[in-house]
């Protein structure tokens, strides 16, 4: 019943001999890894072990390509659609000639590019960048409620910016009082949730400072006359729809670095998933982990809603819907594009199918309609949960 | 044991460098939360290569003692060190490549699988540059194959017993690779059968040169698997040494208050406990 492991593994790999057998006569420096020449006698049991990781890895990873690219396939058709709508409708080989600045087609240049593309691109870069803010502070915390639209960091920036308009304040110098306003918001909830910055404490804490933070914005409305009362109350609601290629260009850079941070801290942040004690027995720092992670976190919600508003729902329901369609927590990444999906989709739905003159902001259809599917996701989870669950024992065929 | 688990075990320790196997010691070690004394000035060199359980009443310190051992806790006075050097001064990445520890409670991530998490004890062995190899998943295998729970490799955590939870925490643990383990009660959930399984578990890994001190409740268990015992009562330790030597009516009565009848288990030696009243 007993066989070499090693070879074992080299049949199963085929010809070609194992990254593990050519390792073999390159002993690790530091790393205690074992030299495979005295593993004589190793049971097929663990070669079957060994196949059936490697079998469940390929099938996350399947599942993962599969995930994304159903939703680029969504953000591509929300995108041409978004470019064609409008005021001047375009065909698809307009939009295409547009994108790529191939004049002679009747302004479809200046259509696409001037007018659409900056939208468009807007609402994909807020959408990722509250996307991946929520379902990153969501992870870090381990409760799904601590979004930074609950627990004050959107709140903060709302605050602050109303402030400001109610203040004479116009253009950017609102999105850098919004920015201000959500690092406040944060340093005082990481500061009054103590050393271990995680949990319910945390989310309390945050639901507090959220509603000192209304408290605020009510003030301030109070205070300001009808025409600031006006563009203070469309900017709390959210809204992609003054765009500017700075904005796109800020908020976008902002997501990328996030991104790379992501990938460079993707071990640390999944070390810090288990309790702290687990994380700490294993080798991390799981409160440095968190403190970075929430510091990035609400930079992202912060640049976001500088530019867009507090757009509703996104950053909060993101993550759970990206963790339903992977079936895994964090999926950060699904969570940026399924953030961004869901903004662009809003957007284009906030655009052409509310009747009316002036458009609604896309804040509304985000507060309506995420709220709509993050509860079917969830009630269709736990049926297939209970589902799972009879099956094992034997209730059900 | 079977012949699988015991080459499993094998292959986790391929590796091991003949380097004498680290020592592990707490210089009048005192520990508390807030303003609460737990410990008090506990000194304890642990025995190199040897199996070593602490037993003790409720509340006599004897998790906190071991959360100290493991630095999850910062000693209020006194010192942990590991070959001499002040544990809390040590990298704590480098720390994790020495010591395994299993907490009391751990909490696994919502959905994970089993291998993704038992995966993760192979964290101190990596870096941002130098991520998983193919090494990683034989050795992820192995622990898994050494605690009886490689037939659970693809199910989810959290949809486990906690009896396979409890193993599955004892496979991260092993996957570290570590010299010195220590345990906080790892068989609290498990029935009588994997019981003697993860103990003996512990003692074949004792055999490679692991270093392993658990904290258990079931004092006849300690006394059947312990190569040292010790003792904690109000935070101190109050006896230390061969279970034999060491477990005596007296020492019964002065660490967990009870009248006990001590027997002679006729296969081992080892003394068995019967509990009698107050």
């Amino acid at each position: 019943m007993t066989r070499p492991l090693v070879p074992v593994l080299d049949q199963m790999k085929g010809a070609r001999p194992s990254r593990a057998a050519r390792r073999r006569d390159t002993p690790h420096p530091g790393g205690r890894l074992p030299s495979f020449d005295r593993a004589e006698g190793l049971p097929t049991a663990c070669a079957a072990t060994v196949a059936a990781i490697e079998a469940g890895r390929a099938r996350d990873r399947r599942r993962a390509i599969g995930v994304v690219a159903g939703i680029l396939v969504v953000i591509v058709a929300v995108g041409m659609l978004a470019l064609a709508l409008g005021d001047v409708p375009l065909a698809p080989a307009e939009v295409v000639a547009g994108l790529l600045g191939l004049e002679g087609t009747g302004g479809a240049v200046f259509i696409v590019q001037g007018l659409r593309l900056p939208r468009l691109l807007l609402a994909l870069v807020v959408g990722a960048a509250l996307g991946l803010s929520g379902a990153l502070l969501q992870s870090v915390v381990r409760n799904p409620l601590a979004s930074p639209d609950i627990v004050g960091v959107t709140g903060g920036a709302s605050a602050a910016a109303v402030l400001a308009i109610a203040g004479g304040l116009t253009g950017l110098a609102v999105s850098g009082a919004a920015l201000v306003g959500a690092l406040v918001a944060t340093s005082v909830v990481v500061a009054a949730s103590g050393r271990a910055v995680a949990g319910a404490r945390f989310v309390v804490i945050g639901i507090a400072v959220a509603f000192l933070a209304n408290g605020i914005v009510g003030y301030a409305l109070t205070r300001a006359n009808l025409t600031q009362a006006q563009s203070a109350w469309f900017w709390l609601v959210g809204s992609v729809g003054s765009p500017s290629w700075d904005d796109v260009a800020l908020v976008g850079s902002t997501v990328a670095v996030a991104a790379l941070g992501l990938v460079a801290a993707r071990r640390p942040l999944a070390a810090q998933s288990l309790d702290d004690g687990s994380a700490r027995a294993i080798g991390a720092s799981p409160v440095a982990t968190r403190v970075a992670a929430m510091t990035g976190s609400s930079i992202l919600a912060a640049v976001a809603v500088s530019v867009a508003g507090p757009i509703a729902f996104v950053a909060f329901a993101s993550g759970p819907i990206a963790r339903r369609l992977r079936g895994r927590s964090p999926a950060l990444g699904t969570a940026a594009l399924v953030g961004a999906a869901v903004v662009a989709l809003a957007d284009l739905v906030a655009q052409h199918l509310i009747p009316g003159t002036l458009s609604p902001p896309v804040g509304l259809i985000t507060g309506a309609a995420g709220a709509v599917v993050l509860i079917a996701l969830l009630v269709r989870g736990e049926q297939a949960g209970v589902d799972r669950g009879a099956a094992r024992k034997g209730t059900r065929p | 044991m079977s012949d699988v688990i015991r080459s499993a075990i094998d292959l986790l320790h391929a590796g091991d460098d003949d380097a004498p196997p680290p020592r592990l010691a707490a210089e009048g070690l005192r520990l508390g939360y807030g303003d609460r004394t737990v410990v008090h000035d506990v000194d304890l060199d642990v025995t190199p290569g040897a199996l070593t359980v602490v037993v003790g009443a409720n509340a006599s310190g004897k998790s906190t003692l071991l959360r100290g051992l493991a630095r999850l806790l910062a000693p209020t006075a006194g010192r942990v060190t590991l070959d001499g050097a002040d544990l809390s001064r040590l990298p704590n990445r480098r720390v994790a490549r020495t010591i395994g520890v299993l907490p009391q409670s751990p909490i696994a991530p919502e959905g994970v699988r089993v291998a993704e998490l038992v995966a993760r004890g192979r964290y101190p062995h990596q870096g941002i540059f130098r991520g998983r190899r193919s090494d990683d998943d034989v050795i992820v295998a192995a622990a898994l194959e050494a605690t009886d729970a490689s037939s659970l490799v693809d199910s989810r955590v959290d949809e486990l017993s906690g009896g396979q939870r409890q193993r599955v925490w004892i496979a991260m643990a092993l996957a570290q690779q570590p010299r010195i383990l220590l345990l906080d009660e790892p068989t609290s959930a498990l029935d009588v059968a994997h019981q003697v399984e993860v103990l003996d578990v512990l003692r074949a890994e004792v055999s490679r040169g692991m270093t392993v001190v658990l904290v258990i409740h079931d004092l006849t268990l300690a006394a059947r698997y312990a190569d040292e015992l010790v003792v904690m009562a109000g935070g101190r330790i109050i006896a230390r040494g061969e279970p034999g030597a060491v477990l005596t009516a007296e020492v019964v009565r002065q660490a967990f208050g009870i009248e006990a009848r001590l027997l002679q288990d006729p296969d081992t030696g080892r003394p068995v406990i019967l509990p009698r009243s107050r």
